[in-house]
């Protein structure tokens, strides 16, 4: 199973790649609103993060993510599940 | 509550301003497969999807008119509660047959097939993985099903392998959804492959052939047939209101529980069901097809001319040729613009932007018809070349 801090920081990482470090990435950051992300760039993000844990993320729970918190929540809770 | 449509309103404005609004085009003449009047203006239609320009085909016109004046104008409900009239079984028959499938099913129109099919196949306890690039139709079966949905990168056979693999035990109870030909830059699934990932992880396979229906094998049943795989596809999907002209979707089959996916759908179930005329002028359109390759040959070949010109004139294209085409532009601005001076041209073409063009891609999209003249063609390829000089 993932630790949070470990998904959290890895997911900085991206984050801050794909939005080429233009924002402070903290916790609280809204994937759309504040990190201008799209559905395209949102959807790679997911791929990306499908095969750095090795987990399969349904679409279906990208309903319940606004923040990066909410992501690396439901990371650790898929990686729980598959684990 | 109409908050959310803000952003809408903002993008409409912006073209508003701009004076350029591609996507309420209103045809106040269309006077044939291939030609209409557009803002006054005797315009060549190369974005209607009417490949084999069946759409004023004698035959199926009068077919039309005979269904019309003996059933009457349309079904007034489903056929859950109406009843089938003869025609439906008759054309779930002929399509099925066509296919070489057990069984059918005919929806009232294509994107209610994909909605019908997915959301009754895959329900909350079930796995979906499907092409990143597939049609909103395909996402939004899956969700209105509720099934776990996951994709993979667009035609990418490792990614799909890799995830296949990933879910273990549950990829062989795990449904992988392709389009034949995909309808944005007209590239085709890399389906013997993703056949073989099939064959090696289980799980079932639908194929959703709207654009490749009546355009890819030698009868045109799609990419299935064209390449020799079509018996390990679980449930071929397409639509009657490309190629053949007419409004309607299905799926084939040879799963018998496909019959009973009748009394579970409820984008089958609560939805009027194809009028007399509809079913008719499809029933035409499919034995036409069925009849021969003339429709087929030449729409290649108005494919292979249009494609070779737009090459010529050093245009960034989608895909090898098929009858889809897809220039490729750099910005929105550009696109707009230039699918605008088109128009002005007297040419008709979509216009395709992010999020439902492929990595944010702008695009002026053509679809050609067997029913293009060669003239046609190269008036078309006369107008990008005045903006390929202006450019």
């Amino acid at each position: 199973m993932l630790k949070y801090q470990t998904i959290l920081s890895d997911i900085y990482e991206g984050l801050t790649e794909i939005t080429k470090g233009r924002f402070d990435i903290n916790e609280q950051s809204k994937l759309i609103e504040q990190l201008d992300l799209d559905s395209l760039q949102i959807m790679g993000l997911i791929l990306d993060i499908e095969d750095h844990f090795d987990i399969s993320i349904p679409v279906n729970v990208l309903k319940d993510v606004k923040t990066v918190k909410d992501l690396v929540v439901q990371i650790e809770k898929l990686s729980r599940d598959e684990g | 509550m109409f908050n959310k449509f803000k952003t809408m309103a903002a993008n409409r404005h912006e073209l508003d301003m701009l004076g350029i609004n591609p996507f309420n085009i209103q045809v106040e003449k269309i006077i044939s497969p291939t030609e209409g009047v557009i803002n006054g203006q005797h315009t060549i239609l190369a974005g209607t999807n009417n490949y084999l320009g069946l759409t004023f085909d004698p035959e199926c016109i009068a077919a039309a008119s005979i269904a019309l004046e003996n059933e009457g104008t349309g079904t007034t409900g489903s056929r859950m509660a109406n009843g089938s009239y003869s025609g439906h079984r008759k054309l779930e028959t002929e399509i099925a047959e066509f296919y070489g499938k057990r069984d059918s099913i005919v929806f009232s129109t294509g994107y209610l097939a994909n909605l019908g099919m997915l959301s009754t196949l895959a329900g909350p306890d079930d796995m979906v993985l499907l092409d990143g690039d597939c049609h909103a139709s395909i996402y939004d079966g899956c969700k209105l099903g509720g099934a776990k949905t996951m994709r993979f990168r667009h035609n990418d056979i490792d990614n799909l392998a890799k995830r296949m693999e990933r879910l273990g035990d549950r990829a062989a109870k795990t449904l992988i959804v392709v389009e034949g030909l995909y309808s944005m830059l007209g590239d085709v699934a890399l389906l013997k492959e993703i056949v073989e990932v099939k064959r090696e992880y289980g799980g079932y396979l639908l194929v959703d052939e709207a654009h490749s229906l009546g355009i890819l094998g030698e009868k045109g049943c799609g990419l299935s047939e064209e390449l020799d795989v079509m018996d390990d596809i679980d449930f071929i999907v397409g639509t009657f209101s490309k190629s053949l002209g007419g409004a309607g979707g299905f799926c084939v089959s040879n799963h018998e529980e496909l019959d009973l996916i009748r009394y579970s759908s409820r984008p089958y179930v609560f939805t009027a069901s194809p009028s007399p005329a509809t079913i008719a002028t499809t029933r035409q359109a499919l034995k036409k097809l069925s009849a021969g390759t003339h429709l087929r040959k030449r729409l290649h070949e108005n494919a292979a001319r249009l494609h070779a010109g737009l090459k010529e004139l050093g245009y960034t294209l989608g895909a090898p040729p098929s009858p889809v085409i897809a220039v490729v532009l750099d910005s929105k601005l550009e696109a707009l613009h230039f699918w605008n001076d088109l128009l002005e041209l007297g040419i008709y073409v979509n216009l395709m932007m992010p999020p439902a063009t492929p990595n944010g891609a702008f695009l002026v999209r053509c679809s050609v018809s067997s029913a293009h003249t060669t003239e046609q063609i190269d008036m078309i390829c006369a107008a990008f070349s005045k903006l390929r000089v202006i450019a």
